[in-house]
């Protein structure tokens, strides 16, 4: 059958980097093609290549065979490619049958048919084979029925030609499961009337469930494609962190007696939230490093929000410190969280206020830090760490990302906390601050401090990790402790779940 | 209740409370429930009701216009000006005005839409900037006595009981069945609540977003100058400090409405239902006689306060979700 | 590339506006010594920048934490009435049951407590209710003056009390006191801002509020503290007003103060969406305007303008620190 649309040899440069590089993706009509890949892989930029948000800087694209090059979203959506994506989708203040029509409004001399609007919106969700009543706001509705709304407005025939292509990004990250179960009904209705849908996901049961064929990218790199029945959950894991089980793998176990002496800091027991992350059971103790292993979207910053206390958890318990993120700090917990931008650096102020803020925090306003404790502590967190920059007074937003993620480590580390917690701390840092920076880790561990660290290199996970917590579709499988911790037992956990209780 | 959103109905709760001062007042003060004690209430607040409905658009957006009390003395004063120191016709004076407060209206959008400003801070300069020119035109009040202009003054359509309708009460009921169907009925008046609930949504819907910012600061300046002229020709005369504190009770008037804040709920007839609960508490001071002036901005604040803890509360409550 | 101070540009434009009047009329510089004060339209402007200074010094943490504060011409009126109610104690005023002495003292005490109360309302609303700093702020813009004017019964309360009147009028080693008091104030709130990490704590919250969080800040506390102090220096600017024509005018004043306030902040260089504050620029901000207003007023140009000209000069100063503008003039396309 010949494909709907065919992206071929497509790449597309950004200073510094190559996002996609000669990636070719073909979709057929009447068939589910999920896209996989980690952060970085390249999945945003290849949807925004072939919905027009971008042009790539090479390679073709054809629809139905004829060659396409989109320059704007809506000349993709003329031409029936639509995308769902997981926010931005709609207008919470206004009815569903509006939403459906926004920016289509039929008007006349007595103003907007409503009628009209109105029957065309139920004619559009009986399309999908839902029905949710067009009078209810949007806001009202559930996440799970909004994106139905939204796939309803996608699908529907007023804006040009017919449906093509439907792209569903991450569709599934916030719903439960019977939602997953009402929204996968939609998916095949659809694809049995012949659209092609392209199904970005982090859930790996839910893409085994629903695809046909899955297509995996890897640092701007097409790695794989083929059917579901080619690609085993493990090869697919393998494929995406680009680990393979024959590695020579390092155990985790050197000496790391200390578990089971020292004293507990965080006990949680079957912690979780609604929504977001469940069955989260862990003991941290003085010098222990939890790694906390998983795809991107497994739980693992879930997971982190509700220890620290950004998330209040509505399951399990939590002993070790008060409530929220007050108690946290007062436990002299810290947070190296995973969106610098938006939790992370103040970006017009300079590095070194960016790196003594937590540890005058604790302090307090009226005990100011003295000029020479401060360069004291600045300078040596700028050589340990060897954060590039002109010097201390530098704004910290004009520093390249590693070396923002840096300061805000140094900022940590110069607080003296006794759990800290990193989310992704060596996401977009060369090679050799990354062993600065595992070197600072295992030093600290070494003189009684203790660490979670959420990384999607496992061979970091692996090699710093006195336990490792396996994290899969939201849920926390597995623990793995001292000499049980290889890459092998890992995978394995991500791939295929908890070993059968 | 399932399903049933507060926010698209707060001006129910609006309607409660206006029946109960209603009836509140004409249970305590003698004469206060008869025809024209009502047609007053219209009648004395048109001008506030006309720049309310304006402020109504610009809020639906998310916005805020600070200058609308200022904007409408200066156009007061420059009637005033136009009509009997340069002896313009006095239509013709009333147009140019209009599409003064048009023009100005439209650069304070474009400063919003196009710059990005905070729009506090463009629609308070903008309150300085007519202030200013407004005692530029005149220092002091000046009357106007064109025989045209007398007439509209006097004009009025008389009801059983004396009471009356002037010509400014005709206006603000022309301008609300307008601005009503506009919102409710027009793609434009959909685009303006779809930028109020969420501009970037509305924008990958293809909603114009930026035309519809710029006109609602346009729409806002044309209403705050047609109050303006309201306020004069009920006065017979212009007054370069008319105005001021005008646009907090517009604001007011507009939120104890019904009409969010934070944009994207409400409609004109609660700015209505706000204009004549504010000549409401106006006139039952009077009526009372006993307590003083400052009493009305007093009971505004409390009124304001709580409207807009009330909508904190149902906000924080649908945010929540089912 | 060493930056410039974000006082950098005020600085020069209050330096050119002072040439040009050193050019058109020198004897804008000229000093009389009268009854040991100094006189002279530098001292004036100095003199009439100080209220406005005093709130602005304010209003600036506001600014700094991501704020604004509508209401602070409204808490003027309140202090102002609330001392000159204290110590002329008008009949049938609410606050003679307080039963406080008619002294100076309590008479500014009493007024700076009641604009700590509109301040600690004002953080309330925005640091715990979370509603809108305009919104929240909008309130008190609203009643205040209502407040203000049920405090003396809609009169122009007078008195006649010396030391109080000496604070708005009276002079100290050949300096008006509303200078010394303004120049007073902004040094404490410097000290307490830049010797402890009280300031970095507010830049931090205005930045980011939650990183701040994250970090360990209390960013509530932090909020609620800007307002308070905002709508103290806001009551002492009433006081000193009140004071200085020994009469409290609940009608007028400080009437536009929040816009005066807020100008001279923006063309201080804090920027309004929150974080790096400069206090000297604010300053420098304040006198800027009053030099521009003084200027004006000595050429024999139409005073009305002056509220024109202020609003062209903050939208001016807002355009050009507007990232979209900034963007567009280095690739016009």
């Amino acid at each position: 059958m010949a494909p709907v649309l065919e992206a071929t040899g497509i790449v597309k440069r950004f200073p510094g980097l190559i996002a996609l590089d000669q990636v070719s993706l073909s979709l057929t009509g009447g068939e589910v093609h999920a896209l996989m890949g980690e952060n970085g892989a390249g999945k945003s930029t290849l949807i925004k290549a072939v919905t027009g948000v971008t042009s790539p800087d090479a390679g073709e694209i054809r629809v139905e065979g004829k060659p396409f090059q989109p320059r704007a979203p809506h000349d993709a959506m003329a031409r029936g490619i639509r995308t769902v994506h997981q926010e931005l989708n709609l207008v919470p203040n206004l009815p569903v049958a509006e939403n459906l029509a926004l920016g289509r409004l039929p008007a006349g001399p007595f103003g907007i048919r409503w009628h009209e609007v109105r029957t065309r919106a139920e004619a559009a969700l009986a399309r999908i084979g839902v029905t949710i009543p067009v009078s209810r706001t949007v806001g009202a509705l559930s996440i799970a029925e909004q994106q139905l709304v939204a796939i309803a407005r996608a699908v529907d025939r007023w804006a040009g030609e017919p449906l093509r292509v439907l792209i569903l990004d991450e569709p599934t990250s916030s719903l439960d499961r019977a939602e997953v179960v009402r929204l996968f009904d939609v998916v095949r209705r659809l694809r049995n009337e012949g659209v092609a849908i392209l199904f970005v996901s982090h859930f790996l049961d839910q893409v085994y469930e629903i695809s046909d064929r899955i297509t995996v990218l890897r640092n701007g790199r097409l790695v794989a494609t083929g059917t579901v029945a080619e690609i085993p959950h493990l090869e697919l894991v393998q494929q995406m962190t680009g680990r393979s089980i024959d590695l020579e793998s390092r155990s985790g176990a050197r000496s790391r007696a200390i578990l089971g002496e020292s004293t507990t800091l965080l006990e949680a027991t079957s912690l979780g939230k609604r929504r977001s992350v469940s069955d989260v059971t862990l003991t941290i103790r003085a010098g222990d490093v939890v790694g906390f292993a998983g795809l991107l979207g497994s739980g693992r910053t879930e997971a982190i929000r509700l220890l620290y206390g950004l998330d209040r958890a509505d399951s399990g318990r939590l002993t070790g410190r008060g409530p929220g993120i007050r108690g946290s700090l007062r436990a002299g917990f810290g947070l190296c969280p995973e969106d610098r931008k938006r939790q992370g650096i103040f970006p017009q102020l300079s590095l070194r206020e960016n790196i003594l803020i937590a540890l005058q925090a604790q302090r307090g306003w009226w005990r100011p830090l003295t000029k020479g404790k401060q360069r004291g502590l600045v300078d040596d967190a700028i050589a340990r760490l060897r954060i590039a920059a002109t010097d201390a007074e530098q704004a910290i937003g004009t520093l390249s990302g590693g070396n923002q993620q840096k300061a805000i480590l140094a900022r940590w580390l110069a607080a003296e906390p006794k759990l800290l917690l990193l989310d992704e701390p060596t996401r977009g840092i060369d090679i050799g601050s990354k062993a600065d920076l595992m070197g600072e880790v295992e030093r600290l561990r070494s003189s009684g401090m203790a660490f979670v660290f959420v990384s999607s290199e496992m061979p970091e996970v692996v090699a710093a990790s006195t336990q490792v917590a396996v994290f899969r579709d939201r849920r926390m499988v597995s623990v793995f402790a001292g000499a049980s911790v290889d890459e092998p037992t890992l995978l394995a956990a991500i791939a295929e779940g908890a070993p059968s209780p | 209740m399932r399903g049933f959103d507060w926010r698209r109905h707060s001006a129910l709760t609006t309607l409660v409370v206006g029946v109960l001062i209603y009836v509140g007042c004409a249970m305590n003060f003698r004469g206060f429930a008869s025809l024209s004690v009502a047609m007053n209430l219209i009648s004395e607040n048109a001008y506030l009701g006309v720049i309310g409905i304006g402020l109504t658009f610009v809020i639906l957006t998310g916005g805020i216009d600070l200058s609308v009390g200022a904007l409408a003395g200066a156009s007061g004063i420059a009637l005033a000006r136009l009509v009997q120191d340069a002896h313009w016709n006095p239509l013709l004076a009333v147009v140019a005005i209009l599409v003064g407060g048009l023009a100005l209206g439209m650069v304070q959008g474009m400063l919003v839409a196009r710059y990005r400003l905070a729009p506090f801070l463009v629609t308070l300069s903008g309150l300085f900037f007519c202030r200013g020119l407004a005692l530029y035109i005149s220092k002091e009040a000046r009357g106007i006595d064109h025989p045209v202009f007398k007439s509209w003054t006097d004009f009025a359509v008389r009801l059983p009981e004396g009471a009356r309708l002037p010509i400014g009460a005709w206006v603000f009921v022309i301008s609300l069945m307008i601005a009503a169907f506009v919102l409710a009925r027009t793609p434009f008046g959909r685009s303006v609540y779809a930028v109020g609930g969420s501009a970037p949504s509305a924008h990958l819907m293809g909603v114009p977003v930026q035309r519809a910012t710029i006109s609602v600061y346009a729409i806002s300046g044309f209403c705050a100058a047609l109050g303006g002229i309201l306020y004069s020709i009920a006065l017979g005369s212009g007054n370069p400090i008319a105005g001021v504190g005008m646009e907090l009770d517009a604001i007011a008037a507009v939120v104890i409405g019904g009409t969010l804040l934070t944009g994207g709920y409400g409609s004109v007839w609660g700015t209505l239902l706000g204009v004549l609960i504010l000549g409401m508490i106006q006139t039952a001071i009077t009526f009372q006689g006993t307590l003083n002036s400052w009493w009305t901005k007093i009971a505004i604040g409390i009124l304001l306060l709580g409207f807009i803890l009330a909508q904190k509360a149902i906000g924080a409550r649908a945010s929540s979700g089912p | 590339m060493k930056s410039k101070p974000p006082y950098f540009w005020p600085l020069l434009a209050l330096v050119a506006v002072l040439l040009i009047d050193l050019i058109l009329a020198p004897s804008f510089f000229a000093f009389t010594i009268r009854d040991g004060r100094i006189y002279g339209s530098l001292i004036d402007i100095l003199n009439r920048a100080a209220p406005i200074a005093l709130i602005a010094v304010g209003m600036t943490l506001v600014i700094a934490t991501g704020g604004v504060d509508l209401s602070v011409g409204a808490v003027m009126a309140i202090g102002g009435a609330v001392a000159a109610c204290v110590i002329a104690r008008p009949s049938d005023c609410i606050l003679n049951g307080l039963q406080l002495p008619p002294t100076a003292f309590y008479a500014v005490a009493a007024g700076l407590v009641a604009a700590a109360l509109c301040g600690i309302f004002n953080g309330f609303l925005v640091s715990r209710v979370r509603v809108q700093p305009i919104v929240a702020t909008l309130l008190l813009m609203v009643a205040g003056r209502g407040v203000a004017q049920l405090l003396t019964n809609g009169q122009i309360v007078t008195f006649t009390d010396k030391t109080l009147s000496s604070l708005g009028s009276g002079g100290t080693l050949g300096l008006p006191n509303p200078l010394w008091i303004a120049a007073f104030v902004a040094l404490a709130v410097g000290i307490l801002c830049r010797r402890t990490a009280l300031g970095l704590f507010v830049e931090a919250t205005g930045e980011n509020e939650e990183a701040a969080r994250i970090a360990g800040l209390r960013t509530r506390a932090i909020i609620g503290f800007a307002y308070v102090l905002c709508a103290v220096c806001a009551g002492l600017a009433g006081i000193l007003a009140a004071a200085d024509i020994r009469a409290a005018d609940a009608n007028n004043a400080g009437l536009y103060a929040e816009l005066d306030a807020i100008l001279a902040v923006a063309i201080g260089g804090t920027a309004m969406t929150g974080g790096r504050f400069s206090l000297a620029g604010t300053l420098i901000g304040a006198v800027l305007m009053q030099t521009v207003t003084t200027t004006i007023l000595t050429r024999g140009v139409s005073a009305e303008l002056t509220f024109v000209l202020k609003a062209l000069i903050v939208i001016g100063v807002c355009l050009l620190q507007s990232p979209v503008l900034r963007s567009r003039l280095r690739n016009p396309a």
